[in-house]
């Protein structure tokens, strides 16, 4: 794709407790213990000036409901409280995080106040702070710079709109959240996938972030050669970053395409006018029920002339259309459910006389479209001034804003391109100064990089290749370790943890359920010869609908108590005498037809390799005598 | 400033100029900040053109001016227009933030006080009242002394006898219920409404309680109210506030938007919109208000714990005309204090019992440590606060030394400070 810049914002929770305060960083859906009712005034610029809009919007009664679970947060969430020195775990895992991705750590930290007045943080900012700077990430296709690396507070979770007033729930806020910023070096869509794959085993190389949905997210910038910065909010699926960044830059490329024509076709923005008309006589005895509904209710039929973009607003079916962008923006900015143009009419019932008319109406010309909303009158006024507003951009080409992933590879506009934020310092908080000894101490233990791992997991444990990578990949590969370490084989205890496990969940079995504890005992049982390895899955089974119980206990259930090697041996001894004739006749080769026999009575309770041993070691004895 | 090491790397140059601090391969650019006191003395910071501040350890680092500070422009704000069909009010400023503004360049918060800086901070307040402003002191409320109780006294007073029809003081929360105990007594013949309030979260914060409150408080000071009164958030909720009589109200949390309380009352009423008043509230009558600011200042506030050493008690004797204990449960002091206690009655020096748990009445007839102390002469203090008792025996020393007097005036209610029943509603 020519031209085509991307960089990331990566916000990912820390899986300490919170940053300001000493709550556990953990969501709760029951009953909040506590409601508060909240307004946040927009305070003074330095010149004392106020945002007019914001203001008036406060004095219109724009208030928040904040959710308290009590034993999630404190007063310290509820901006009742200053807030605490931030959790030293929490500063250590970014800077080791920063460490890994080659920043370089400031030497002190200094937390803003970055003022957000939508709610989502009682006290009306978010409290961020650069931690490093200049660090990169090396790709396959080259060094991806990352210009900083934050640690902010998360902001509290959005319930639910109720009107003027926004519900929100404060277990969520004041979790630490860190903010890698790349610089848009990223020119490929392969390179996109791979450096947000990367930044994210690094996060979870430190084992201290928090893993599940919800606790990373991407913000995605785009633009490509002519087009403009776009940032795409709320990207949770890795997978679906190709396809974001594609979409966008097909986006922004038609955009071009149009502005072209546009320029072709002599518009100027100039003659985009906002001088709306009143179609709804047009509309007196209409076949379009919709439209019909809407004046019957008192609402107005408005339309608006778009001097040259005939046959530019509809667009193909698989193409982007300035028809949802136009629609996106008196969504966003007016609220109407959609709006009708000239490219797609007729059609909703609305009869090719009544299209003719509007354009009449309007004095169309033939290269020129309009666009129709039909609702209350005030409301459709607005969207049409919206309509216009974005037309204008239509003719420079396109327009820096901020969108948001819709979830299936498309995105849809959210907001103008936010300028600087308004910092000031969190004057509650002293400087934290970082210390050459933290960073040393830090950098001597630096975690192992998931290749690193994977490295040594193929050499030290002679795991293959892609059973290693699952592992590291995988929440296990600490346990695998200890496992390991304490006797365990290698490659028992990862196909374990990676392919039985997976077949179990594909069951339906709650695995996440089991305990560490019961994977020792399982291995250390395996390895005393007391339980078969074919047993495992079945155990397994048992213990992840009831992980509390003893491996004793789930074992004398399962009728898996093992043999001792003399219960075995005094088994075989009794398969051998019974069969006397047979042993003696085949002397060795024996072995394998009578092992079938033994292993009716011991599958699954003793392992087979043992049991063959006795068997062999029987049989010679006995011809042997 | 900056100090020591910092300072000597800076040099010449100043806070707001715009620098390149290098050190190492390291190269930094922006604007020197000014350095928290919480800093050490090691470090410079300053803002990036993110908007971000960091510090830089000094050590080995070279800087360099680029460009010297950006004139800072001062706003200047139109003289509102007020309908003159509204009331007058004064709002006097002792301090604090009520209404502030931030540099962003620098982080410093700039008090704002004219009338025009305030009404353009909060609209609202022209819908309530004409608005004049007076700064008298810009201290903390931790440094406010009897001598500034007096000197605000007077001015609330002059303000009343003009054209105010309420007065406002906006004060630290620290001490602000002192200050309010200390106004209510000295301010005699008061037929008009004096509110105190400040705020908890301050004003150059989205989220500040300043606003509310300083509107709740115009609503008051315009009110049919003659009373002193504190006037702050009433719950968590940013939608009222609570109007508390300035004898009955303690700050009983360090940092919650609701941390006044009244203490062995009710509130005397609510702003939820608009005023709604108790029945009990004295209204607002005709006649000159007089300042008798007479204080006695040697009073002591003695605190009785276990362990407490007498001699501390006899060192007041010492030195004070006058000593509020605050004793444990009904009105009790160990053994150990009764000598110093039958020093001060023998040297006329009047003692006041009130109670550590705030909440509830002193009895001293109870048992027989408070029997003793009766009998040695010490005037049980009823349900008053031990702070208010305190400001009040200032006040009753400066008008009499006679024991029998000042025992008389402090049983006696002289500013609502002691009600005679004790109601069950008033502890929660």
């Amino acid at each position: 794709m020519e031209g085509l810049r991307v960089g990331f914002e990566i916000h990912q929770q820390l899986a300490t407790r919170k940053l300001f305060c000493n709550c556990e960083s953990e969501l709760r859906e029951e009953e909040p213990e506590l409601r508060i009712i909240r307004r946040l005034r927009p305070t003074q610029s330095e010149l004392g000036e106020i945002d007019r809009a914001a203001l008036q919007e406060y004095l219109k009664g724009r208030c928040y409901e904040y959710e308290v679970p009590g034993d999630v947060a404190c007063l310290v969430e509820m901006d009742e409280e200053p807030p605490h020195n931030p959790n030293p775990e929490a500063v250590r895992a970014v800077l080791e995080v920063a460490l890994l991705l080659n920043a370089r750590p400031v030497d002190e930290i200094h937390f803003m106040r970055k003022i957000v007045i939508d709610g989502s943080n009682t006290s009306g900012f978010q409290r961020t702070a650069i931690v490093a700077m200049d660090g990169y990430i090396e790709t396959s296709r080259g060094r991806v710079r990352i210009p900083t690396i934050c640690l902010e507070e998360e902001a509290a979770r959005k319930v639910r709109e109720e009107g003027r007033k926004t519900v929100y729930r404060l277990d969520r806020l004041g979790i630490p959240l860190i903010e890698i910023t790349t610089s848009p070096d990223i020119t490929s869509l392969e390179e996109a996938r791979e450096v947000a794959l990367k930044i994210g085993e690094v996060l979870r190389a430190t084992g201290r972030v928090k893993r599940g949905i919800g606790t990373i997210r991407q913000d995605i910038n785009v633009s490509i050669a002519g087009g403009a910065r776009v940032e795409i909010k709320g990207v949770q699926e890795l997978n679906l970053i190709p396809k974001i960044i594609e979409r966008e830059a097909e986006r922004q490329r038609k955009l071009l395409e149009i502005a072209r024509e546009l320029k072709r076709r002599g518009v100027v923005e100039a003659h985009l006018e906002f001088s709306p008309a009143d179609v709804s006589e047009i509309f007196a005895s209409t076949e379009s029920k919709l439209v019909a509904r809407v004046l019957k209710r008192g609402g107005s039929a408005l339309a608006v002339r778009l001097p040259g973009f005939g046959g530019l607003i509809g667009g193909a079916k698989d193409e982007p259309r300035l028809g949802s962008e136009l629609a996106q923006y008196a969504r966003v900015k007016a609220g109407v459910g959609g709006i009708f143009h000239s490219d797609v009419l007729p059609a909703y019932g609305i009869s090719a006389k009544e299209v003719e008319s509007i354009a009449e109406k309007l004095d169309l010309g033939e290269s020129d479209a309009f666009v129709l909303v039909v609702e209350a009158r005030e409301r459709a006024l607005k969207a049409l001034e919206a309509v216009v507003e974005r037309a204008r951009q239509a003719v420079k080409g396109v327009p820096e804003e901020t969108r948001v992933a819709t979830g299936d590879g498309g995105t849809r506009y959210m907001r103008p391109l936010p300028g600087a934020a308004r910092m000031y310092p969190e004057t509650d908080l002293a400087p934290f100064v970082v210390g050459v000894q933290l960073i040393d101490e830090l950098r001597s233990s630096l975690p192992e990089l998931y290749e690193e791992k994977i490295a040594r997991f193929v050499r030290q444990y002679g795991l293959s290749e892609e059973l290693a990578a699952q592992v590291v990949r995988s929440p296990h590969a600490g346990l695998f370790e200890e496992l390991v370490e304490s006797g365990a084989p290698p490659r028992l205890v990862a196909t374990t943890l990676i392919a039985t496990l997976r077949e179990l969940r594909r069951e339906g079995c709650a695995v996440e359920r089991i305990h560490g504890e019961s994977f020792r005992e399982l291995f250390s049982l395996v390895a005393e010869g007391k339980l078969a390895r074919e047993a495992i899955p079945e155990v397994l089974r048992t213990l992840s609908s009831s992980p509390g119980k003893g491996m004793e206990q789930v074992m004398r259930e399962l009728g898996l108590e093992g043999f001792s090697e003399a219960q075995v041996r005094e088994l075989a001894r009794r398969v051998i005498e019974e069969r006397a004739d047979f042993v003696r006749e085949r002397g060795e080769g024996a072995a394998k037809p009578l092992m079938g026999l033994l292993m009716k009575e011991l599958r699954g309770r003793v392992e087979g390799k043992l049991v063959m041993k006795i068997l062999r070691e029987e049989i010679r004895g006995y011809l042997g005598r | 400033m900056y100090r020591g090491e910092a300072a000597r790397v800076l040099g010449k140059a100043e806070v707001g100029d715009r620098i390149r601090v290098l050190k190492g391969e390291r190269s930094y650019e922006g604007v020197l900040m000014p350095r928290s006191e919480l800093g050490d003395d090691k470090h410079v910071v300053i803002k990036l053109d993110s908007g971000y501040n960091i510090g830089i350890e000094v050590t080995g680092a070279k800087i360099e001016r680029l460009a010297p500070a950006e004139a800072v422009r001062r706003p200047a704000f139109p003289e509102p227009e007020f309908l003159p069909e509204k009331p007058e009010i004064t709002i006097i400023g002792t301090g604090g933030t009520i209404a502030s503004k931030i540099d962003y360049a620098t982080g410093a918060v700039h008090p704002s006080f004219t009338a025009a800086e305030i009404i353009n901070a909060v609209p609202e307040l022209a819908d309530v009242a004409r608005v004049k402003t007076k700064l008298l002191f810009n201290i903390l409320s931790e440094n406010m002394t009897p001598g500034h109780w007096k000197k605000l006294a007077c001015e609330v007073a002059e303000e009343l006898n003009g054209s105010a029809h309420g007065v406002v003081v906006a004060h630290g929360t620290d001490t602000m219920g002192f200050t309010a105990a200390a106004l209510a007594f000295m301010l005699k013949n008061l037929t008009k409404p004096v509110v105190l309030v400040g705020s908890q979260r301050s004003s150059d914060r989205p989220s500040s309680d300043a606003a509310l409150n300083l509107i709740s408080a115009a609503k008051v000071a315009v009110s049919d109210l003659a009373e002193v009164v504190v006037v702050m958030h009433a719950t968590s909720d940013d939608d009222a506030c609570a109007v508390h009589r300035a004898t009955k109200v303690r700050k009983m949390h360090s940092s919650r938007r609701d941390a006044f309380k009244s203490i062995n009352a009710l509130p005397l009423g609510e702003v939820r919109g608009e005023v709604r008043l108790s029945a009990e509230c004295k209204r607002r009558g005709e006649g000159e208000v007089h300042a008798d600011t007479r204080l006695e200042e040697r009073v002591a506030l003695f605190k009785v714990y276990p362990g407490v050493d007498a001699e501390l008690l006899e060192h007041c004797v010492d030195r004070y005309r006058g000593i509020v204990l605050e004793g444990t449960g009904l009105g009790h002091v160990p053994e150990s204090l009764l000598p110093a206690i039958e020093r001060a009655r023998g040297e006329n020096i009047p003692m006041v019992m009130t109670t550590s748990t705030l909440y509830g009445r002193v009895d001293m007839k109870v048992y027989s440590t408070g029997r003793r102390l009766l009998k040695l002469g010490v005037i049980p203090g009823e349900d008053m606060l031990p702070e208010v008792a305190y400001v009040k025996l200032m006040h009753v020393l400066g008008i009499t030394q006679d024991y029998e007097e000042v025992r008389s005036l402090m049983r006696r209610s002289l500013a609502g400070e002691i009600t005679s029943r004790t109601l069950a509603r008033a502890f929660y």
